[in-house]
């Protein structure tokens, strides 16, 4: 049960039902969809981006709680950072939550609320559920015209048969 | 073996219950722990656990008897030979086909499927022909098809479901022309549970000469099957939804149609002579059994037929039955909780839905408390659109669950919902 209330903390679980920065933003310029054939999770997007600053961002769709709270928890993190700071702290979350930083970076505050996180690293499965919403920005970024699918950016297929 | 068999009572027409505690002592992994809880196995529809009979019938072929099959003059093939065509004629009796030559070993249903499509299919199936599959099918049971459409530039068309989940048989007769090749359905949905009327599907299809095939994965395991009495044209199940190995299935397919069709995969096995000029294919059901097959697998599959034999299939069914209806009734007076599929013929599964909680964080919750069910769209993404769901959370039963672990299953819903409120 320890693990559970890592995983689903007051805030995640605040953030997934009160979604922060819900909706396509005014002069949205950028936006791309992500899917998770996972939890059959979709959610597109939205940037404002300006002279390479993330001005506004929103998203839209319907998700588990750990994906709803990455996404909603994101935007807020983001939001008036350049291309370059929110890509770099995709990367430090990236790592977070998948166990792979170092004590000093554990520690340290640069991640902000998004620490919350750190409990999906007990959770292998369900680390692209708070990736989804990261790779969807990062494509919307890139100008990526397509869906961008959490299989083709963390590994093998988790559900693909069996009835 | 330790199993303590019900006692049959077939002049009555009445079913013993299962001594479900004896059972679960066949199953080794039943007495494991996940997370420190005890497990209860909820995700049957997926794969079913082995007993130990066939676990010890497979080791037991590799430590005694293995060797390859149909070809040697040693002993050590012979015994394998033996071994692996006694388990096809156990398969084709517990099915009721006419002749083991009916009786084909693939990989499982979806190479079964995938078979029919690309031999009887690519062979029938011509531009504008039609297909027609269900509404509630398994991806396994569409993409084929798809494929086979494609290449032809033929029709699939889809025979609607309702709100319940059951199939509308009545719009069959509508939806077939004089263009259709193939009726493929499944025999038991294995999103919602629902039993179709296959029977009935045959009738309609067969009055226009429209032959049948059926997926039975979710059906061999929980109902009795008999082929023939169904009357159907091909049918393809798994070994490891029946409590068998993995890696083996088997197609059911009339000799008369088997015999028309071209080979599936060529190499050794399948023929009966080679020239660069031209080569023969062997008999039924060896044309169709290219290369060496998983030939321990089959024997796996035999053990698994003999444990359902010895148990009953019947007394699966009333036991199943049994167990759905209270685990329906348990879970439906959870508040939010919504049972997606309610066909008045169901068997084995139940999806549901919790308000405002995904899935896959209740099956996240429950694998905590040793609690393992499926969530996700069970591969029929199309089931999960028609209910305008992404996807369910899906308890599916085998003849090892007792109503203890649907009370541990409605216990952890129960949590679910405090740690979500």
């Amino acid at each position: 049960m320890g693990e559970l209330r890592e995983l689903y903390q007051e805030v995640i679980l605040d953030h997934s039902k009160r979604p922060r920065n819900f909706g396509e933003p005014a002069g949205a310029n950028r936006s791309a969809e992500g899917y998770n054939p996972l939890c059959g999770d979709r959610e597109t997007v939205f940037v404002r981006l300006e002279d390479d600053v993330l001005e506004d961002v929103g998203f839209r769709g319907a998700g588990c709680a750990i994906s709803t709270a990455s996404a909603s928890m994101m935007t807020d993190a983001v939001k008036g950072r350049t291309r370059a700071e929110a890509e770099a702290l995709f990367e430090r979350f990236h790592r977070l939550i998948t166990g792979q930083d170092g004590e000093k970076e554990r520690s340290a505050s640069e991640l902000g609320k998004l620490a919350v996180f750190s409990g999906v690293r007990e959770f292998p499965v369900r680390i692209k559920c708070a990736t989804l919403p990261w790779h969807t920005l990062k494509a919307a970024l890139a100008g990526v015209d397509r869906t961008v699918s959490t299989e083709l950016t963390e590994g093998p297929k988790a559900e693909s048969g069996g009835g | 073996m330790s199993t303590v068999l019900p006692a049959r009572d077939r002049s009555e027409g009445r079913h013993l219950p299962l001594d479900v505690e004896a059972l679960r002592r066949d199953f080794p992994i039943l007495a494991r722990k996940v997370h420190g809880r005890q497990l209860v196995y909820l995700d049957n529809a997926a794969t079913t656990q082995k007993p130990e009979s066939v676990i010890e019938a497979v080791a037991d072929m590799y430590r005694r008897s293995y060797g390859n099959i149909h070809r040697g003059v040693h002993q050590l093939s012979v015994e394998a030979t033996d071994a692996y065509e006694q388990a096809r004629e156990k398969v084709r009796a517990f099915v009721n086909a006419a002749s083991t030559r009916e009786i084909v070993f693939v990989r499982g249903t979806t190479e079964g499927i995938n078979l029919v499509a690309q031999t009887f299919g690519r062979q029938r199936v011509h531009e504008g022909d039609e297909v027609v599959i269900t509404a509630l099918e398994h991806h396994s049971n569409i993409v084929p098809w798809q494929l086979l459409c494609d290449e032809k530039k033929a029709n699939l068309k889809i025979l609607p479901i309702d709100r319940t989940g059951e199939v509308r048989v009545e719009e069959l007769e509508r939806l077939l022309t004089p263009r259709t090749r193939l009726v493929s359905v499944a025999h038991v949905s294995n999103a919602l549970g629902t039993l179709v009327p296959v029977r009935r599907i045959v009738e309609i299809a067969h009055a226009r000469g429209v032959p049948v095939a059926i997926d039975g994965a979710q059906a061999v395991p929980r109902i009795a099957v008999d082929v023939r009495e169904i009357g159907c044209d091909f049918y393809t199940f798994s070994s490891h939804k029946m409590y068998g190995p993995t890696g083996v299935g088997v197609l059911y397919g009339r000799e008369e149609l088997l015999d028309a069709m071209p080979p599936y995969q060529g190499g050794g096995d399948m023929i009966s002579s080679v020239t660069f000029e031209k080569t023969t294919w062997n008999v039924l059901p060896y044309k169709f059994e290219a290369g060496t097959p998983d030939i321990a697998g089959a024997i796996g599959l035999g053990a698994a037929v003999d444990y359902l034999t010895r148990i009953g299939i019947e007394n699966v069914t009333a036991h199943e039955e049994g167990l759905l209806e209270y685990a329906t009734r348990s879970l439906s007076a959870l508040p939010g909780l919504t049972v997606i599929g309610t066909a008045r013929e169901k068997i084995g599964v139940l999806s549901f839905t919790l308000a405002g909680i995904h899935p896959h964080d209740v099956g996240t919750v429950l694998d905590q408390e040793g609690i393992a069910i499926r969530t996700g769209h069970h591969c029929a993404q199309p089931v999960m659109e028609f209910f305008g769901i992404p996807a369910t959370a899906r308890a599916s039963l085998a003849l090892y669950n007792t109503r203890e672990e649907i009370d541990a299953l409605t216990e952890g819903l129960r949590k679910v919902q405090r740690m979500f409120r």
